[in-house]
């Protein structure tokens, strides 16, 4: 193990009101491009504890895994001859910013304190290499060990993450696993260093939907039993029900709708997440009512229009509000309410309105 | 995998059969068409009739054409003996009869040029190989910067280049005006260092071409190959750049390169030819050359073989190696 010293807290970029376990302040992930700059992440901000998970929501495009990417500092390393990406806001995790650190401290950070499982597991592993020596390899670049117990320990990961004879489908190659047998080698290969940080990147989208549930458990059963903190990204409001504590709704590379999990499902504020409600098959809806689309398309992250940016397939942009939705862009405000500790939304309508809406029109109708 | 290999092997047997009956047939049967006659090419022109005939009857030029090529094919394997004119010459195996010119056996004359040739191609692939990959991953890390705009010019000018332009090059400025190299081909054994010497220069001139293709070759891959999610992963795990490039991005970058090697390599044993008149070195290329002008028919047909086999058997190395270079490919 290296150990590199403490670098100095810099008290005046403490923020205020302690620190939570993952704290993201005001995340900005600019892209330059020829047309313009794409602002995939605009402003997002979120805390995180140990133990608890959190479930980023959205459409493509809606700046969910660049923001992943920007936490775990996989923008700015390895990127030969393209522009770089223009990264502001504070990233702070165990107390330490990330942003402003050194990128090799970083680096070291990347696997052993927080981890990534990716997408697409198939083409997420190097073919060339067998599963073991990927696990093997991932544990050996944080732990002064040899190769020998490097491989034990990666027999002992695909054990728990349930990959029948460990201690032969180590030698296998990605090719010779099943789809979900991957994403589980991948969890394996996240899990090796036990990270504190857990970032999932729509774990489950490339696989069947038996074994999505499977895959799910695991997740779950293992970050009781590490107790690490859990982003997972998706697109599948389903898979955040599954696994989420709380909820993060992303839209045009902001945060419109944040908080617990109930809260988001059973009194969401924003109309862009009744969308999202209102898109998700459901087993005990009538089967003769049509899914409800979100009509249109995602914004341009390029010429971000000034206001609401759900604003042109908002069915609701003409309740007149607090403010003006075309031109002036809502903040995140508490939701009043009891049970609401925590429940933020930007939208401009009143709460009342927006209560009024969801429990008369929207609600029923799901 | 066994079964496998004794199939490929079938097939290159069955392979060079059909090129030696191509060539046989393209050397001893279409010149009679036209009226000419290999017999008096033997003998040369002022010969009269009658030593025509005895050659004629002696090289079995009379028989059948496939009787002709049975009898080329099984001298191959088990020598032949020539009979007439009241002597018989025997001829061992392996057997590609005589040179029209010297009347000497064709074989050992191969064998001859043979270690020139590798020996050329041997060296100028390790040169190719360090400068190539070399500049090539190089570039492809500077994307867009003067050095990658510097190596890929260089490259082009490589690739566009004739050798027989830059073989001359060399030659007037480190072997004429700089008076460096002696550029004689000696042997290995004579004296190792006249070898190196003499094939510096050969090296070079050889490997700059090869270098400039691989060089565009490995610079394409290895940006290919950093896009991919595989690479992103690495750097997830916290791998130094260093590990990413080294090993996670190379190892995928060489798999297209080992296979263009082997074919490279394989095809350059005939076909150095420019290379080698440009050097004068004695190589099969050049050979060919002398037998080409000569009309000497046996040696042309004794080079395309061996031209062929060295093709046919680098594929089957490169096709076998490939199960080891690239685990998804099963041999079955």
């Amino acid at each position: 193990m290296t150990t590199t010293p403490e670098p100095a807290v810099d008290m005046a970029k403490e923020p205020p009101g302690g620190r939570a376990y993952l704290d993201v302040r005001d995340l900005r992930i600019h892209f330059p491009t020829d047309d313009g700059v794409v602002k995939s992440v605009d402003g997002l901000s979120f805390k995180l504890e140990k133990g608890r998970t959190l479930g980023i929501v959205g459409e493509s495009g809606s700046g969910k895994s660049v923001s992943s990417l920007g936490i775990m500092g996989l923008h700015t390393v390895g990127q030969y001859g393209r522009r770089k990406a223009r990264i502001s806001g504070e990233i702070w995790l165990d107390g330490k910013e990330l942003l402003t650190a050194d990128p090799d401290e970083v680096r070291r950070l990347r696997g052993r304190e927080m981890a990534m499982i990716f997408q697409d597991p198939l083409s997420a592993m190097h073919p060339y290499f067998t599963i073991g020596a990927q696990i093997a390899e991932a544990y050996r670049i944080h732990h002064d060990t040899d190769k020998k117990t490097a491989r034990k320990r990666a027999v002992e990961l695909l054990d728990r993450v349930g990959i029948p004879q460990p201690d032969r489908r180590v030698d296998d190659y990605p090719h010779q696993f099943s789809g979900g047998m991957r994403q589980r080698a991948m969890i394996a290969m996240a899990l090796v260093n036990n990270p504190a940080l857990l970032i999932a990147d729509e774990p489950t989208t490339a696989l069947d939907v038996t074994v999505q549930a499977q895959i799910l458990d695991l997740i779950r059963d293992l970050q009781k039993e590490f107790g690490s903190a859990v982003v997972i990204i998706t697109h599948d409001l389903g898979v955040v029900a599954e696994l989420a504590d709380d909820i993060l709704v992303m839209y045009g590379g902001r945060c419109v709708e944040r908080g617990p999990a109930e809260q988001v499902f059973y009194e969401p504020q924003h109309p862009y997440t009744w969308g999202l409600l209102g898109s998700m098959p459901r087993i005990d809806r009538d089967q003769t009512e049509r899914l409800i689309p979100v009509k249109g398309s995602p914004p341009s992250l390029i010429n971000v229009p000034p206001g609401c940016a759900f604003s042109p397939r908002c069915p609701y942009a003409d309740v007149p509000g607090e403010g003006i939705t075309r031109t002036e862009r809502p903040e995140l405000r508490p939701v009043a309410g009891e049970k609401s500790r925590g429940h933020v939304a930007a939208c401009h309508m009143t709460q009342e309105d927006r209560t009024r809406i969801w429990t008369e029109e929207i609600a029923p109708k799901l | 995998m066994f079964a496998y290999i004794v199939r490929r092997l079938f097939a290159v047997i069955v392979m060079l059969l059909v090129v030696t009956l191509v060539t046989f047939f393209i050397f001893f049967t279409i010149p009679k068409l036209t009226g000419a006659d290999p017999a008096a090419m033997y003998v040369g022109k002022q010969a009269d009739p009658e030593t025509i005939e005895g050659i004629r009857q002696k090289l079995g030029l009379s028989d059948p054409v496939l009787v002709q090529f049975w009898h080329f094919v099984s001298g191959i394997f088990a020598g032949r003996d020539y009979t007439g004119g009241g002597t018989v010459d025997h001829c061992p195996a392996p057997c590609f009869g005589y040179s029209f010119r010297t009347e000497q056996a064709v074989w050992p004359i191969l064998t001859d040029r043979l270690p020139p040739t590798l020996a050329l191609a041997g060296g100028a692939c390790v040169i190719w190989l360090l400068l190539g990959v070399t500049a090539g991953v190089v570039s492809a890390l500077k994307r867009g910067t003067k050095i990658d705009r510097g190596a890929m010019m260089t490259a082009l000018a490589g690739v566009s280049l004739p050798i027989y332009f830059t073989a001359l090059l060399l030659l007037a400025l480190f072997k004429y005006k700089l008076g460096w190299t002696s550029s004689e081909y000696v042997d290995f054994a004579d004296d190792p260092a006249g070898w190196f010497g003499g094939l510096i220069l050969p090296w070079v001139a050889l490997a700059f071409l090869y270098a400039a293709m691989y060089a565009r070759l490995t610079r394409a891959t290895m940006m290919e190959v950093l896009g991919e999610d595989y690479i992103r992963t690495a750097r997830a795990k916290g791998l130094t750049e260093r590990m990413v490039i080294g090993k996670h991005a190379m190892r995928s970058t060489m798999t297209p390169i080992a296979t263009i090697l082997g074919m490279d390599l394989g095809a350059l044993v005939g076909s150095a030819i420019l290379t080698e008149s440009a050097f004068n070195l004695p190589g099969l290329g050049q050979a060919a050359v002398t037998a080409i002008n000569n009309r000497d028919l046996p040696i042309i047909l004794g080079v395309v073989l061996i031209a062929a086999t060295a093709v046919v058997v680098a594929n089957l190395v490169v096709d076998l190696l490939y199960a080891v270079i690239d685990p998804r490919v099963r041999l079955s």
